[in-house]
Formats: C-alpha cells, sequence, structure tokens
C-alpha cells in the first residue's frame, strides 16, 4: 500500500507539515517495505484550488492513504472520489506518522476537517 | 460622459469627489448618474442617500454534471485553466468557488453532460438619490455589493456598468475601488476621463504613479485632485508638472471637513461653497477631454 | 511560528502605518517575537517606503495567461469571439479579429473552439517579487504592473516565501500588510493566518466596512481583532464600532487618536512610533501592539 505524507523539507525525520494543498513536498512511503522517496507537490503554488491539484497528484502516483493535519472540504471531497482515505495528525515526523499509520492508532477521517482555502 | 473617480492608493477621498461632483452637478438640472464601482466596500450611498427601487442579482454560470450522461472522459478538466472541475476515480467533481464561468468545459463535453446553472456573486441595487433632506433632483445611482467570500469583483463591476436606464446625454460618474489592477481596470474601461483622487504624502505619490500608468494603459486622459492639502510633502505636485498631469483642484486638509465627512455629511453639505468648485472642475475636465482629442 | 495580518474593509484606514509600528516594535531587543515582514499589498506596496528596505534578490511574476491570435492561421471565422464571456475578442478593423489584452481572463476556451487552431495561451510577466532586508528584518514585497491580474496569486506567492524563510530560520512570527477589500487579494492574504488584525476607522459606514472584513476573516475561520484609527475623529462612529464589536465578542484592543505626526513619519518615511516616541499615536500604538503581543502567545501552537 501506497502512502502519502505532507511536508516542509521531504525528510523523514523533521516535522511533517499539516498543510494538505500547499505542503512543499509529499513523502510517498511504500507500507511494506518502507521504502520512501519525496516528491515536490505541484499544487503548493497553485493560484487556486490546491487541495484537488494534490489529490489528483497522488491518486496519479497509486496513493490509498493520505496522512496531514487538516483537509479542507475541496481536498476533502477529491480524496473521496479517488478513493484515497484521509488520515489526520497533529504532530510528529514522517517516521511517527507512519509508525502510528501502520499500528492502526491514527484517526481515518469521514468527513472534512479544516477551513475553506482559497 | 463617463468620468472614473480612481485613485491607487485607498482613502484617499474617491467617494468625498465622487459624490460631490455628482451633487453640484445635478443641482444645475443636468441629467447626473453615480455608480459606486466600489463593490467589495461601497460607501457613496451613505452621502447620497438614495431610495433602492430595484435590485439585480450579479450571477455567475457555473457547470452542472448530469452524472447519467457524464462518462468520466475528462475532456473538461483538461481545458479549465482554472482546475474547477476535475474528474477522480471517473467521478467529475465541481468546485464552484474556483469557477471563473468561462463556459469552456460545456463547449468541449462530448456527451454534453454538462449544463450551466447561475450561482449568485453579488447584488446590484439602484434608485434616486436625495442627499441632505433635499432631492438632489437627478442622480441616478446604483452601486455593487460583491458576496463576502467571493473572490472576483469584475463581473460585478461589468454588470453594474450596464446598469438600466443610462443614456449617452448622462453624466456619469463612476466611484472606482482602490489598487491598480483589474477591479480598478474594468471600473475605467470607457471611460472618457480618469479622475484621479490623491494626498500630498510618500504614499499618496508612490500611488498616484501607478494610477496615472494605469490611466495611460487603458488611454484615457487623467487630471489629479489634491485631496488633504497641506499635510504632507511636494512630492505630488513635482511629480503632477514633471509627468505632464493636470492638478485640476485641490482640498485643503481640515479637521472639521473629517469630521463632517465621519459623521456621514457629503463635502458640498456641510461647505456649500465646494459646489462652485466641483461645477468648475466639471468645466475643467471637459476641456482636458477636448484638448486630448483634438491633440490626438 | 504565528501570521498576523492587518486588514481593512475600506482601504486608507492607516493599516501601512500600523503595520510599520508594529515592525518597528517587533524589531526592539525587549520583543518577544523574531518576524519577517510581507506587504500582501501588492497593487500599491507602500510598506517599503517606511522600512527603506534594501533589495537582495528580485524575481519575474508571471501571471495569468492571455490568447494571442495568430493572423496567419486565423480564418476571420468570429467563433472566438462568440464564446469569449469577457468581451476581450474585439474586430481589429479589417475584418479580423484581436484579443484586448485587458479584458482577457485567460479562460482559453476559445484557444479550444478554434476551428484553425489558430489561438494559443502566452505566459505574461506582470510584475516582479522581491527579498530585500530592512532594518526591521527580512521583508518579501511585490511590484505588481498596473492594470494587471492575479494579484491574488502574487499576494500567495510573497506570503509563501515569507513563510518558508520564517520556518526555515526559526522565526516566530510573519507580519503580513494586507490589501484592502474583500476579494480575491484580500482572501489570499486572509487564507492560512492564525490572527487578523482589522484597522477600522470611525466614519459613517465604519462599521459596515468593518463588518464586511469580518465576515471575511470568519468564512476563512481566521480569529479577529479590531483597533480604531482616528478614534476622535467621530466619537458616536467609534462607540458605534465597539458596541458591535462587544456584542460579537470580538476584542478591540485599541484606539489610536488622530494625530498628524503620523503623516510627519510617512513624509520623512519613518514608522510613527520611531519618529516620535511620544506622540500620542505612538503610544496608543504601543498600547495596541503589547495587547496584540499578549494574543498572539496566548495562541494555542
Amino acid at each position: 500500500m501506497k502512502i502519502a505524507i505532507s511536508s516542509t523539507d521531504g525528510k523523514l525525520d523533521t516535522p511533517f507539515n499539516p498543510r494538505f494543498g500547499r505542503c512543499e513536498y509529499f513523502i510517498f512511503v511504500d507500507g511494506d517495505t518502507r521504502e520512501w522517496e519525496a516528491k515536490a507537490n505541484p499544487a503548493a503554488s497553485a493560484r487556486g484550488g490546491a487541495g484537488p491539484q494534490a489529490a489528483q497528484f497522488l491518486a496519479s502516483s497509486g496513493v490509498e492513504a493520505a496522512i496531514s493535519g487538516k483537509f479542507g472540504p475541496n481536498a476533502y471531497s477529491s480524496l473521496e472520489a479517488a478513493g484515497i482515505g484521509a488520515y489526520e495528525a497533529d504532530s510528529g515526523t514522517p517516521a511517527d506518522l507512519l509508525d502510528r499509520f501502520l499500528a492502526g492508532t491514527l484517526k481515518q477521517v469521514n468527513a472534512p476537517t479544516g477551513p475553506k482555502r482559497h | 460622459m463617463i468620468i472614473a473617480v480612481a485613485s491607487g492608493k485607498g482613502g484617499t477621498g474617491k467617494t468625498t469627489v465622487a459624490t460631490g461632483l455628482a451633487l453640484s452637478l445635478a443641482e444645475t438640472g443636468q441629467p447626473v448618474a453615480c455608480l459606486d464601482c466600489d463593490v467589495e466596500a461601497p460607501n457613496a450611498h451613505i452621502f447620497l442617500n438614495p431610495t433602492f427601487e430595484h435590485r439585480e442579482t450579479v450571477n455567475q454560470l457555473i457547470p452542472a454534471v448530469d452524472p447519467d450522461l457524464c462518462d468520466g472522459c475528462g475532456k473538461c478538466a483538461d481545458v479549465c485553466q482554472f482546475h474547477a472541475i476535475v474528474v477522480l476515480g471517473g467521478k467529475t467533481l465541481v468546485f464552484p468557488e474556483l469557477c471563473h464561468g468561462c463556459g469552456s468545459c460545456t463547449l468541449v463535453c462530448p456527451q454534453k453532460a454538462i449544463r450551466e446553472v447561475p450561482k449568485a456573486q453579488g447584488i446590484l441595487e439602484g434608485g434616486p438619490a436625495a442627499s441632505g433632506g433635499r432631492t438632489a433632483a437627478g442622480i441616478d445611482f446604483a452601486q455593487g455589493l460583491l458576496n463576502v467570500g467571493e473572490p472576483m469583483a469584475v463581473p460585478v463591476i461589468s454588470q453594474l456598468k450596464k446598469w438600466r436606464g443610462l443614456s449617452d446625454t448622462d453624466i456619469v460618474i463612476l466611484d472606482a475601488p482602490p489598487g491598480a489592477s483589474c477591479p480598478v481596470v474594468e471600473s475605467m474601461r470607457g471611460a472618457d476621463f480618469a479622475l484621479l483622487v490623491t494626498e500630498p504624502t510618500p504614499f499618496g505619490l508612490h500611488d498616484l504613479r501607478l494610477a496615472v500608468e494605469l490611466a495611460r494603459e487603458i488611454d484615457i486622459p487623467a487630471g489629479v485632485i489634491v485631496n488633504r492639502d497641506g499635510i504632507g510633502d511636494a512630492g505630488v505636485d513635482d511629480y503632477c508638472r514633471e509627468a505632464g498631469v493636470p492638478i485640476l483642484m485641490r482640498i485643503p486638509m481640515d479637521r472639521q471637513i473629517a469630521e463632517a465627512l465621519a459623521r456621514g455629511e457629503s463635502l458640498v453639505d456641510a461647505f456649500p461653497e465646494y459646489r462652485d468648485q466641483f461645477r468648475d472642475l466639471h468645466d475643467r475636465i471637459v476641456e482636458q477631454i477636448v484638448r486630448q482629442r483634438v491633440g490626438s | 511560528m504565528k501570521q498576523l495580518v492587518i486588514l481593512s474593509g475600506k482601504g486608507g484606514t492607516g493599516k501601512t502605518s500600523v503595520t510599520a509600528a508594529f515592525a518597528h516594535l517587533l524589531a526592539q531587543e525587549a520583543s518577544p517575537f523574531r518576524s519577517v515582514l510581507a506587504d500582501a499589498d501588492v497593487d500599491a506596496s507602500n510598506l517599503e517606503l517606511v522600512l527603506s528596505p534594501e533589495i537582495v534578490s528580485r524575481e519575474d511574476f508571471r501571471g495569468g495567461q492571455i490568447a494571442v491570435i495568430d493572423q496567419d492561421r486565423c480564418n476571420a471565422c468570429g467563433i472566438c469571439q462568440d464564446v469569449c464571456r469577457f468581451d476581450a475578442v474585439l474586430d481589429d478593423g479589417e475584418g479580423g479579429y484581436r484579443i484586448d489584452p485587458l479584458a482577457c481572463d485567460g479562460c482559453a476556451a476559445c484557444v479550444y473552439q478554434c476551428p484553425e487552431e489558430a489561438i494559443s495561451l502566452h505566459d505574461q510577466v506582470v510584475g516582479q517579487w522581491f527579498r530585500s532586508e530592512s532594518r526591521f528584518g527580512p521583508l518579501f514585497h511585490a511590484a505588481l504592473r498596473p492594470a494587471q491580474e492575479n494579484s491574488g496569486k502574487l499576494v500567495t506567492l510573497v506570503k509563501q516565501q515569507a513563510r518558508l524563510l520564517a520556518l526555515d530560520e526559526d522565526y516566530d512570527l510573519v507580519l503580513v500588510d494586507g490589501p484592502p477589500g474583500i476579494g480575491c487579494p484580500v482572501i489570499s492574504a486572509v487564507s492560512g493566518a492564525d490572527l487578523a488584525l482589522i484597522v477600522a476607522e470611525p466614519t459613517a459606514s465604519g462599521v459596515h466596512d468593518m463588518r464586511r472584513a469580518l465576515e471575511t476573516t470568519n468564512h476563512f475561520d481566521v480569529p479577529a481583532l479590531v483597533c480604531i484609527n482616528k478614534a476622535d475623529i467621530y466619537p458616536e462612529g467609534a462607540a458605534e464600532i465597539e458596541t458591535f464589536c462587544q456584542s460579537e465578542g470580538i476584542p478591540v484592543v485599541g484606539r489610536i487618536p488622530f494625530d498628524t505626526t503620523v503623516t510627519g513619519a510617512m513624509v520623512q518615511g519613518q514608522p510613527v512610533t520611531y519618529f516620535q516616541p511620544d506622540a500620542p499615536a505612538s503610544r496608543a500604538l504601543l498600547r495596541v501592539w503589547d495587547e496584540v503581543a499578549d494574543i498572539i502567545e496566548g495562541l494555542a501552537e
């Protein structure tokens, strides 16, 4: 299973970025092998609609679960349509969050959790 | 004749000038219309006391996808420059607040699965204006009001400029929004003259330069009103001389004027001597327009 | 790291004078925060006139695209004019068509409908953005060329750059001087902020303008504070603002008196708190800042 975690600098051991649509990087991790790579988020500087564009990016990368801080309405409905699970975290490094996700202690959200962004 | 009252900087006195000019001209019996194009923060109504007799909604068309007809081909998403329509997991999603209402998705859909539905962006309201208890005969007033959370002021302004009942013989005074980008361009497009209100400070000068450049870009003649004259420095005067932009009127810094305006009294009601100055201003504007036409 | 944005519904209420004073106070040794400054009023960027920044780097800003017709391929069928909803396709006076760049929205409807594939979109350099060093810390600012679109996108970019530097170098605060109004650039300025300070003016429209600004911050879920500038010019208006804020539970963090020293400071290119620290406006701004700083410290991480 492929997992995406929002990040500011694309590193595993620095605090993750709680912004989904406009995070600078996504860290893609293979949940089975723990192999990972960071890719720049093409939606980070979108003029609008960063949430849906980030969701599209994850969908085209074959991601099945997304971990971030808050999911706005547009981001949430896009992930839902793409069949990507949205998991909410408040703090931690991507490495911690991966452990918590694999241990089943991260909360999956079933509705938007963040305010509408432009 | 259409006069757009503008300024790069906010709070320099655009509304004071627009309403003062409208009231002074209307009293001479000329048909005057005043349109408040500052749809993000319209204030002119305070000084003109209009009775709103007509209201209309400003709608934008947004796509609505029929899921039975849609086959998820994604052509709509390919042509949308604003990412307002996307296809994910075979479903087509629309994000109305990102949509610019261009209709491109509807045109390209091979299944004819998209129709367009109106979404309110703001309202227009207007009617005859009365000020200070007197009927200011002849002022036809209208304003636009952008709905909170809607990003785009331009469609509200462009519909306002087509307000009902305006005729070619009217003197139309447009109270433009501050700044120098798209909403100001939309307000100034098609005007015969740009009346730029500034204050003699470094902020005022910096933003006046932008407003003058903008008027030149749109290719309409411009003149300057210096408001709160005496508070700052000589920068604005020096600039106007160098740039060849005429200063058409000065309104001095006077705490009594500031207090009257804050209470909601128009400049000409509080200080009637300004009526003649505004009528002179109108004559000078006409002269500038004629000079420009003869010159070019 | 927190983001504080200074706003007002109506222009010219004194946002930039307040921001400049805050920037000055933030740079004092006793300040609890180190801050990065961002001027988000890219239409009329005035903060630089007070901070005398030295530009460290400048980049072109490519804004929205506009359509361009290849006249060699155009067969003058007029479909582009029919489909354009922005009145941007004009007759060129010779039986053909041309695009009005000021009206073009860059929606590309004409590009996809042109049967001759004669229309394409082109990037436009519509402004520049700058990273500068000011005497009160790093400043991100921009200059949008007059008559251009996309100020919202440029606002987003300026704020994003300020935020990245603040994260990289462990600054505590990004102080954003916002644009006037409630439209696209304001939405961009508010988005992602932790706190908004609305500078209101006591005029007949003051409450109304402030309410529109408050509705915008509400809409985007950003907590707001209000300070009243030129509070004594129309005391009834100031009282009306306070009553409204009280009923809505919005803290009023200060009243700044009408004081010509503010203009004097502007002419000198100085924050008023630096120019004349004992002037009535300076003393009031110091109190406003103390309250705002306390509230920022109280914001949950």
